[in-house]
């Protein structure tokens, strides 16, 4: 196990894992809270990947991320428009944002498939010149994601946010107690989606590279981490819960930097990816499956007495 | 002109309405047919009527979950026809015959009666607010008049609860603002008789408490005629029986089934009566 995991693949899966908690995150708002299927993760991720890869070559990296979050509101907004305002079921509104993103994401990269960024300066290289030595990067990851993780968890306990919970767990009820379910919808997807943009603008500064496919299976890869953290913290406040999913981000990456070190090809990795999701989304119910059956085989021992017993009478 | 002046002094005014689903189908049901209701402030009516009558259809007309093909219905004087659902039902409470209706389920109850309570602060700053100290201390003292324990619970999701405590909890919110006009549908029918009971006196005593304009549909005779001032019953999208006062105290449990009997065959020959000139033609 030692040499499974040296101090470096640990400090870039906690790194990378910190980056995908965000869109984790936003599948915990848009998935958990909301109970909307957002399909437009992928291409927004790239979007937000794109526009701060754009705006960090002209050298503002802070604005840059200001921006891939701008970026990913915007898109947030349109699938929800397109729900809310259009009557398009949420699965296809966010099918059809996705597919209209890829040529957004191409055009935003100046019709090229990808954009370098060696030879810029980014908070990673910021941070780096503050902090010659020791995991600068890491830290730079962890602060935003706890910046972000506080502010949902506070987000979450106003009103406002209230409302959006109830929104996605009892749209009757909400709209009985004078809440715009719809608004409510909207606001919820843009936060979503503007945390979405900020994890794809993070990750092109920090591997200095932007390209149009980087999105491709991350909601599936965004699920998998929310779903692992689910299950391991359980339901509870809404802080524990942010907690859990960040966790889940953490130790999918984990199980990914594992399989890369057990020579897994690196083409292969979104079948991983596939099968650690179905695991871990079936685990749940293998558990409760499992309990069921030695249940009845218990019962059914029990039941074979009482059988037996009734027959014994009969013939007496 | 007379009826149209008294109207400021009418809580809730329905005139003509008219409500078709899946016209043009052989799907279409006529499920309000010309409706003419008043109701006085402070009048509690009961609706009873066959399964398909239109009560409920009555109910989601007023509270917007769709618009009528036609007529109006005022509310308190102002014209909500037209008006979105999430607008008018800041001032209308409605409760549903399912309990888990009317509250969010992974949601903790005081989670819940702060929504409940979003309706009375309008202010600017009021999204953005969270759940303050004294807004608990009253909670707390709301849900400790139900005497149902639930004011030490209320941290716990409304899940958890039975579904008695959880209509009660339902009519708490939708009282906690008092509403313009309580709508209330079999509110207490898929509960045990006696929570029933809890559940029906704390009604009486909450609209009582606060004169809150009331309807209740119910399938229970007798209740239909002891509860409130005013029974109705509806046919066919129809009004069809609009009894008060001495006319009420007089009506017995059998009068109205007779009644019933009585007004939809006066129906059912109007129609086709209708019929058979619309044939002649």
């Amino acid at each position: 196990m030692a040499n499974l995991l040296t101090f470096s693949i640990v400090q870039s899966a906690l790194e990378l894992g910190f980056i995908y908690a965000l869109v984790a995150l936003a599948l915990f708002i848009s998935f958990s809270i909301l109970n909307i299927a957002d399909l437009s993760t992928d291409g927004c991720f790239t979007l937000g990947c794109a526009v701060c890869a754009m705006i960090t070559l002209t050298g503002h990296p802070v604005l840059a991320l200001f921006a891939a979050m701008l970026a990913g509101v915007c898109s947030g907004f349109i699938t929800a428009f397109l729900q809310t305002k259009l009557g398009i079921p949420s699965i296809l509104a966010g099918i059809i944002v996705n597919t209209a993103l890829y040529t957004v994401n191409i055009a935003v990269m100046g019709f090229a498939s990808n954009v370098n960024l060696f030879q810029c300066e980014s908070i990673f290289t910021w941070a780096k010149d503050i902090l010659p030595v020791g995991p600068s990067k890491l830290i730079v990851v962890a602060v935003i994601v706890i910046i972000v993780g506080v502010f949902i968890g506070f987000f979450l306990n106003t009103r406002l946010g209230l409302s959006i919970r109830a929104t996605g767990d009892n749209p009757d009820m909400v709209r009985a107690s004078s809440i715009n379910t719809n608004l409510m919808i909207i606001i919820g997807l843009c936060v979503a989606n503007a945390l979405t943009g900020l994890s794809g603008g993070l990750l092109a500064q920090y591997q200095k590279s932007c390209d149009i496919n980087l999105g491709t299976g991350m909601v599936t890869i965004a699920l998998a981490s929310l779903i692992i953290g689910e299950s391991i913290f359980g339901k509870g406040g809404m802080l524990k819960r942010i907690v859990g999913v960040v966790f889940g981000s953490c130790l999918y990456r984990f199980i990914v930097a594992i399989a890369l070190r057990l020579n897994v090809p690196a083409e292969c990795l979104k079948l991983v990816s596939a099968i650690i999701v179905a695991i871990a989304i079936a685990l749940p119910y293998i558990k409760q499956q499992s309990l069921f059956r030695r249940q009845r085989r218990a019962a059914k021992t029990e039941n074979r007495i009482y059988i037996e017993e009734m027959q014994g009478r009969k013939e007496e | 002109m007379a009826e149209l002046n008294g109207n400021n002094k009418n809580m809730l005014v329905m005139k003509h309405v008219t409500k078709t689903f899946n016209p043009g189908t052989v799907n279409e049901k006529k499920a309000l047919n010309d409706v003419e209701l008043l109701l006085k402030p402070g009048d509690f009516a009961t609706i009873v009527g066959s399964n398909g009558a239109g009560k409920s259809t009555l109910f989601n007309a007023i509270t917007g979950s769709f618009y009528p093909d036609r007529g109006l219905i005022m509310l308190d004087g102002e014209d909500i026809t037209y008006q979105k659902e999430h607008t008018r039902s800041k001032v209308i409470g409605h409760l549903f015959q399912d309990p888990l209706k009317g509250t969010a389920p992974h949601m903790t109850i005081e989670e819940n009666m702060a929504l409940a309570y979003l309706r009375a602060t309008t202010g600017k700053n009021a999204y953005f607010s969270r759940i303050k100290a004294q807004d608990k201390k009253k909670f707390r003292e709301q849900l400790a008049l139900l005497d149902m324990g639930l004011e030490d619970r209320m941290k716990q999701p409304v899940g958890l609860l039975s579904g008695g405590q959880r209509q009660a909890l339902t009519l708490l919110m939708a009282t906690m603002v008092t509403p313009k006009i309580l709508l209330l549908d079999e509110h207490t029918a898929a509960l045990d008789p006696a929570t029933a009971e809890k559940v029906l006196e704390l009604t009486k005593k909450i609209v009582a408490e606060q004169n809150i304009t009331c309807l209740m549909v119910t399938h229970n005779m007798q209740q239909a005629l002891s509860l409130g001032n005013r029974t109705l019953m509806m046919d066919a999208g129809h009004i069809v029986l609009d009894i008060s006062g001495e006319e009420r105290d007089k009506m017995t449990v059998d009068g109205l089934l007779q009644q019933f009997a009585i007004q939809a065959g006066k129906e059912m020959t109007n129609d086709r009566i209708l019929f058979s000139k619309v044939e002649g033609k």
